[in-house]
This record gives structure tokens, sequence and C-alpha cells, in this order.
């Protein structure tokens, strides 16, 4: 452990420790929380944390849209369904389902955690080299990024704004309430209805 | 001389292994689909250390497809949980157990 980490600088050591320290509780934080809107805002949490770790690692664009799309839309989203829905639920987290399920979870848990470690930390990855453009070149980080996404993977890039137009035309379908026919339901729909739907699209 | 890359590798498997317990042993809909947050997260890290390590941009643009793919996941899941509990109030993950509503 050590050896490892005598080859960092001080400052890169004491933004991993506290980035990962946050990670780590913030994730605890949402297992654990009874509260859904306590999950919500430790998620908050873990997911800052990564984006330190991605500024540490020289990804600033990923950086930023982590903060944006994921803090800014994903988790107000989460925010605002559990609004909708009513916050004074509260679950008991001790409550197991079939007898032994937090045994069989937590057994579970140690079993995936080692394996993923032995694939990370064995070096078992290829080595093979920048298939699609090196990371070393002395260009800003958005501008290769842009570059790699305009060249090479131009078709995915194409098939994603697709996937957001289904999306949306899927948050609609399903967001509608389901009693009425589709002609009577635009006549006497609630305005409360209707302003839901909307915020649902106008986050996404 | 930056962190070694195993130390982040690391710390994503402890995040995916949190995120895989969570989902494991909440009954809320809405905390479990957190939950799967948290393990595309801890994904999205490991792409960056490999992204890096290799020296490929390749990792980083990865990263971007699934933040994209997430937010659609995410509007479309939580379409479904709002639909589910507008017709039955209390329910949880083991409420929803068959396929017509």
């Amino acid at each position: 452990m050590g050896a490892l980490l005598a080859t960092a600088t001080l400052p890169d050591l004491a933004t991993f420790v506290v980035a990962a320290v946050i990670c780590v509780t913030g994730a605890f934080g949402v297992v654990l929380s009874r509260n859904p809107v306590h999950a919500a805002l430790s998620l908050v949490a873990t997911l800052f944390g990564i984006a330190v770790l991605f500024v540490e690692e020289n990804a600033q664009f990923l950086a930023a849209v982590q903060v944006i799309v994921y803090t800014g839309a994903i988790v107000v989203l989460f925010l605002f369904v559990i609004m909708l829905l009513g916050v004074d639920r509260r679950e008991r987290v001790i409550a197991d389902q079939f007898h032994g399920q937090h045994y069989v979870a937590g057994g579970l848990g140690a079993l995936i955690l080692a394996e993923v470690l032995l694939l990370g930390t064995g070096h078992w990855s290829t080595g093979a080299r920048a298939t699609s453009g090196a990371l070393s070149r002395p260009i800003p980080n958005v501008d290769q990024l842009g570059r790699s996404i305009f060249t090479t993977y131009l078709l995915p890039f194409e098939i994603t704004s697709a996937l957001l137009v289904v999306a949306v035309i899927a948050a609609v379908v399903l967001a509608r309430s389901h009693e009425t026919s589709p002609l009577e339901d635009t006549k006497d729909k609630s305005p409360g209805d209707a302003t839901a739907e909307r915020e649902e699209v106008g986050s996404k | 001389m930056t962190i070694d890359g195993t130390w982040y590798l690391t710390l994503a498997a402890v995040l995916f292994s949190i995120g895989a317990v969570g989902l494991l042993v909440r009954r809320n809909v809405l905390v479990m689909f957190m939950c799967v947050e948290l393990m595309l997260n801890a994904a999205n890290l490991t792409f960056v250390t490999f992204s890096r390590e290799l020296n490929d941009i390749g990792g980083q643009v990865a990263v971007f497809f699934v933040l994209v793919v997430a937010a659609a996941e995410v509007v479309v899941g939580l379409g479904i949980i709002v639909a589910i509990f507008r017709r039955r109030p209390e329910a949880t993950a083991d409420d929803a157990n068959v396929l017509k509503g």
C-alpha cells in the first residue's frame, strides 16, 4: 500500500482520499437511509466525489457533464418524483422478504467485491494502445473528445439522439393517466397532471 | 506523478458492491433505482481510469454515451414508477409481481 501511494504527490493524494471518502460515505447513505430524500441527497455527494475524481484523472469535460447531467437533472428528477409520490412513507430497512435475505445479499455483495477487485487489481487489462485516438496529444480534453465523437463515433452519436426522442415520447405516454379514454383524456384532465407531465419532459 | 490506477479501480469496485447490495436489500423502488445509478457511476470511474492507463480517448467517449443512456433510462424508469404508484400508492418492489397492473 505504501509503495503504491509513495509515487503520488501530496495534493493528488489529498484530493483522492477526500473524494474517495465522500464517495463511499454517500454510497452508504444511499443504501442505509430510511427517508428517500436523504438517499437522494447522499447520491449527490457520491456523484460529486466522482466528478472530483474525473478532474483528478484529467477528464475535465466529463466532470462538468457529470455535475450538470447527474446532480442537475437526474437527481432533481428523482427528488421531483419523491415529492410527487409523497415523502412520509418510510421503509423498514431491516424487513426481510424471506428468511435470511440480508445474509444472502451480504454474501453476494462480498462475492461481487472479491471478483471485481480481482479483475481490477490483477493487471489483466490487455494494454492495447490508442485505437481511437491517443489521450496524450497536446490538445485540450474537450477538443479531443469532440473530434473523437464527431468522427469515429458519429453513428452511435446519431443513434443516441433517436434514443432521447424515444425516451421523451415514452415519458409522456407513461405519465398520463390511463383511467380515461384518449378522447375524454384531453377534455377533463386536471391541471395538476398536465403540469406534472410538462415538468417531467422539461427536466429531461 | 499521479495516483496509481489500481486505487481508482479499488474504489470503483467498492462503490459497485455497495450499489449491488443496496439493490438486493432495499424494497423502495426509488432507492433501488438510485443504487443502479451508483453502480453505473462505479463503471464510469473504471472507464475513465482505463482510458488514462491505456492512453486512449475511447474510454471517455464510452462514459459520455453511458451518461446519455442513463438520462434516458431514468426518465423512462421514473415514468413507469409514477404509473405504478398512481394505481397502488403503497406499493413496494415486491408488490409489483404481475405484468398486468
